[in-house]
């Protein structure tokens, strides 16, 4: 196990780096996020990881770190009605007001993709809405935007919120796990975002969308988050947010959420 | 209480399954094949039948639309679960009258969910 002065280090390099509030007593959580990374750059534990970066290691290792710790995102449809919401009034509202102007979405904290794909299913119903709208992802692990972009998902997370009639719509099979089809995946544009960073230059955006990712923040990292999310949106943009996520009634967290908006 | 009918050849499967229904509060009935099935059906209509699409002996769809065809059958919500895992095999089980379709392995998570996406929350 992870000694408890390795966890607070990793928990400070978190709140420093990123305004990840990491809490060092989840000994097993810590262990289990750190295990893959150990192995993958070829160290013998997560301690070992911890100790190279103790001694000054490089910054690339660092991120990896804390990347590592950082939640991977929501499910297929988690919180549908707001999703439904989105693509059924938000958009078509923001369609209309925009004249010929593409409507730029950006989906903040976007995990490996589940949340910015569902939009893209929804929307890929409506193909004349879905022609005008721009979806543009970002996370603050490389990693999952690399994983996102290949949008290639296990068996087990094809079977949290994604109905199967979606599976078999927009899914093909490769080798045990599946992939979201072609048309999807170039639909949506990625990028790397630490929002917890000054000066991120994103925007300007129509609608903005950070459901779960501000949750997993600290104080001042959340503080820093907010301005970034509302300096990147557009005149007359909007802002969802759904930080403590306990509302399954859309109606309700899109209007909390347009109270936020600039 | 809702009620589920298993049917499935295999006891184990049958066994977990029971569990991991009767956890999210379904009355559970068991069936090991299309006739041991149309029994029970005859005995209490079930809310879910929750069926394996590789039966043996059995033409899969043809089960399904014989499940579908029992009086009654139209309000009930029919979920294959199965360890076929191919888009096109899904796609034919949709297709033949399933609403919903989970693969093997599943957990209680992973049923709970399509269960309450079926509007079956127990």
């Amino acid at each position: 196990m992870i000694p408890y002065a390795d966890r607070t280090f990793v928990a400070s390099l978190c709140r420093g780096w990123a305004g990840l509030s990491t809490d060092p007593a989840k000994a097993y959580w810590m262990e289990s996020r750190l295990a893959p990374l150990a192995r993958r750059e070829g160290f013998e534990s997560p301690a070992a990881v911890i100790d190279a970066l103790r001694r000054g290691g490089d910054a690339r290792l660092g991120w990896a770190t804390v990347e590592a710790m950082a939640a991977p995102g929501p499910a297929f449809f988690h919180d549908r009605p707001v999703l439904e919401r989105v693509v059924g009034e938000i958009l078509p509202a923001l369609a209309c007001a925009r004249g010929a102007e593409p409507i730029r979405v950006w989906i903040a904290g976007c995990g490996v993709g589940q949340e910015v794909y569902s939009l893209a299913m929804l929307l890929a119903q409506s193909p004349t809405l879905a022609a005008r709208v721009e979806l543009c992802a970002t996370d603050l692990s490389a990693r999952n935007i690399e994983r996102a972009q290949a949008g290639v998902f296990s068996q087990f997370e094809v079977q949290q919120g994604l109905p199967a009639r979606m599976l078999v719509g927009f899914f093909d099979n490769r080798g045990g796990e599946f992939e979201i089809s072609q048309r999807l995946r170039t639909m949506v544009t990625w990028r790397r975002v630490n929002l917890a960073e000054g000066q991120i230059g994103m925007g300007p955006f129509d609608l903005v969308l950070c459901r779960t990712s501000l949750a997993q923040l600290t104080d001042e990292g959340r503080a820093a988050a907010m301005t970034n999310l509302r300096h990147a949106l557009a005149r007359h943009g909007r802002l969802i947010t759904n930080g403590n996520d306990t509302r399954d009634d859309g109606q309700a967290a899109v209007d909390r959420a347009s109270r936020v908006a600039a | 209480l809702k009620s589920c009918l298993l049917l499935d050849d295999s006891r184990v499967v049958r066994k977990v399954t029971r569990r991991i229904l009767e956890g999210l509060g379904f009355e559970v009935s068991e069936a090991a094949d299309e006739a041991e099935a149309a029994r029970a059906w005859d005995t209490a209509k079930p809310d879910l039948v929750m069926v394996e699409w590789r039966l043996p002996g059995a033409d899969s769809a043809g089960v399904l639309r014989g499940l579908r065809a029992l009086p009654g059958a139209d309000q009930t919500r029919i979920v294959v679960c199965s360890g076929e895992t191919g888009i096109w095999r899904i796609r034919e089980a949709l297709e033949a009258g399933a609403d919903e379709y989970i693969m093997k392995p599943f957990d209680g998570a992973i049923v709970a969910g399509k269960l309450a996406s079926l509007g079956l929350a127990a």
